[in-house]
């Protein structure tokens, strides 16, 4: 095959002739994925920096154009790849909308629908917690992430039958009950948190070197921070209290207590105690779901239209069996209309702008990825400071390049 | 190798090198999509792949043996992957990881470099949406075995 040309080689010498332009990535250990940045240098100080994107460009919203509704969502997973059931939950969240069929999810559906959203937020937080403290030198603090990590994957494999990518969202509830054993696991994970959160904070938030590199780096203040679109951790750490789980609540995260965590300060060290509170309250919120999954009920919209009916009942009910054949060879209609759903990812508003026109497949998926407009603030906080803050700052922002690039 | 009646380990020099060379294969540091995440995973206590020597991921291409394709190769990042691949010195192999890697996986479109061994001679293909990690530490595995054969990777091997 052929391979196009990329421009690789940096310019040596810049346009005023003592600034050097230098080139980070795309293959560079601390830019959380394939992020290219052309840096203009002075010295050890950025003057500019120019993130190239689009290294990861997989065409998924086009694929998802060529597929049924519902396979529509195994592509979609597959762009926030450290939190997945975020972007199933907000996917089948709007087709829900679409559809009108919101109000009738049942009521353990959505139960388990905020559990594994939790979830994923702790999974999701610990890979960044691990991999935050690598770019500073700190390794051990990966291996107690990780570890913590992979607690929460056993309950999601468990749950979903894979460890990072369950498609377990299904459009009108989740794709069948929690195992049995799921609960007492639950428990455990539930009891051991706490502590495995203190030993983290121990390793990291009061470790003097992490303060050192962390704190006044990559200021935002509060206008800048809603200038540039952030959302979540980054922009709470500016001292904005904008979550959408509080804002525009969905699946019933209005009948759950928690706190939003902001900081006033908005530098790289405000953004990593955000996360760190934010996995405490998960876990608050993981508490009150716990106690409502004693309560057995079903997990499916009880419409034959929109979700395959029992496996038991197809072989005693021609209905049944007709129903299920036609939503496994062409899937379901969605009424015509366009909505925007949003949710409350790990990395912040993750959104999802959905066009059908009354066809089998999505007309088209547009997302809001969270990591792409929160990795544009780079720009605005990178000159002035040094190289080696450039890898804090982005290590702060969170990016994940399947979504950025999509 | 033997051990004589005198105690004296004998072995052929070749067989003690490819033992040492098997059990140091230095992966480079090149995440790619979801499968990176999983390739971080291994390093992680529950599979620790400290344990066949192959923990030290080199973040340049010079220093390492092994470059697992962690994901899906965008065609923009397809000159960027031949290019790191060429930097790796000889001898030197390649883990395909994961169904985009190997095939395109579900992204059969413009976007996707369908299957990496259009651009690079692949050694092992691990397969999964992504691998799990013991996927992957089977994978350094069959490397090591190809070592131990007198297997010299990619396009050495092919030459």
């Amino acid at each position: 095959m052929t391979l196009s040309a990329t421009p690789l080689t940096p310019e040596i010498v810049s346009r005023d002739g003592n600034a050097m332009v230098l080139s980070m990535g795309p293959q560079h250990p601390s830019t959380h994925g394939v992020l290219q940045i052309m840096l203009e240098i002075d010295g050890e100080t950025v003057v500019t920096a120019e993130p190239e994107i689009g290294y990861l460009h997989t065409g998924i919203e086009k694929t998802a154009e060529n597929l049924f509704w519902s396979q529509a969502q195994t592509v979609i997973e597959r762009m926030d790849y450290l939190a997945p059931e975020s972007n199933g939950l907000c996917y089948v969240l709007g087709v829900e909308k679409l559809l009108g069929i919101s109000d009738r999810i049942p009521p353990r559906a959505q139960q388990i629908r905020v559990l594994i959203a939790e979830l994923t937020r702790i999974a999701s937080h610990c890979v960044w917690l691990g991999t935050g403290g690598i770019d500073l030198g700190a390794i051990s603090g990966f291996f107690y992430a990780f570890d913590l990590r992979e607690n929460v994957l056993d309950l999601q494999e468990a749950a979903g039958g894979a460890r990072m990518h369950p498609n377990y969202m299904r459009v009108g509830g989740v794709n069948g009950d929690l195992p049995s054993g799921f609960l007492p696991k639950l428990d455990d994970l539930l009891a051991k948190l706490p502590g495995r959160m203190r030993e983290l904070r121990g390793l990291l938030q009061a470790n003097p070197i992490l303060q050192d590199r962390t704190i006044d780096v990559g200021i935002l203040s509060a206008e800048e921070a809603l200038q540039w679109s952030l959302t979540g951790p980054a922009l709470r750490a500016s001292g904005v209290a904008y979550d959408v789980r509080k804002a525009f609540p969905y699946s019933g995260y209005d009948r759950y207590e928690f706190d939003v965590p902001t900081r006033t300060e908005g530098d790289a060290y405000a953004r990593f105690l955000v996360r760190l509170d934010e996995i405490d309250q998960s876990l608050r919120i993981l508490k009150q779901v716990r106690k409502d999954l004693d309560t057995p009920g079903p997990v499916m919209i009880d419409d034959t239209k929109v979700a395959a009916p029992p496996k038991e009942t197809i072989a005693l009910s021609m209905e049944a069996l007709i129903h299920h054949f036609k939503i496994v060879s062409e899937g379901f209609r969605v009424p015509p209309g366009d909505v925007y759903q949003s949710v409350e990812g790990p990395r912040g508003e993750l959104g999802y702008y959905i066009v059908s026109d009354g066809g089998n497949r999505p007309f088209r998926v547009r997302t809001r990825p969270p990591s792409l407009y929160n990795l544009q603030a780079l720009k605005g906080i990178a000159p002035g400071n040094l190289i080696a803050d450039l890898v804090v700052m982005i290590g702060s922002l969170d990016p994940v390049f399947g979504e950025v690039d999509r | 190798m033997e051990m004589s009646p005198g105690h004296f380990l004998l072995a052929r020099l070749d067989d003690v090198a490819r033992w040492a060379q098997s059990t140091s294969v230095w992966p480079l540091t090149m995440g790619l999509a979801c499968c990176a995440i999983e390739m971080m995973t291994v390093t992680s206590p529950e599979y620790d792949i400290a344990r066949l020597g192959s923990e030290v991921f080199r973040s340049s291409p010079r220093q390492a043996d092994l470059m697992i394709v962690s994901g899906r190769v965008a065609q923009k990042m397809a000159p960027v992957v031949k290019r790191l691949y060429d930097q790796m010195a000889d001898p030197k192999w390649v883990i395909s990881m994961g169904a985009c890697a190997s095939s395109g996986g579900i992204f059969d479109n413009y976007a996707i470099v369908q299957g990496v061994d259009t651009i690079i001679p692949v050694d092992v293909y691990v397969p999964g949406c992504p691998p799990s990690p013991d996927g992957l530490l089977y994978a350094v595995n069959l490397i090591q075995q190809q070592i131990r054969e007198g297997g010299r990777g990619g396009i050495l091997a092919r030459s």
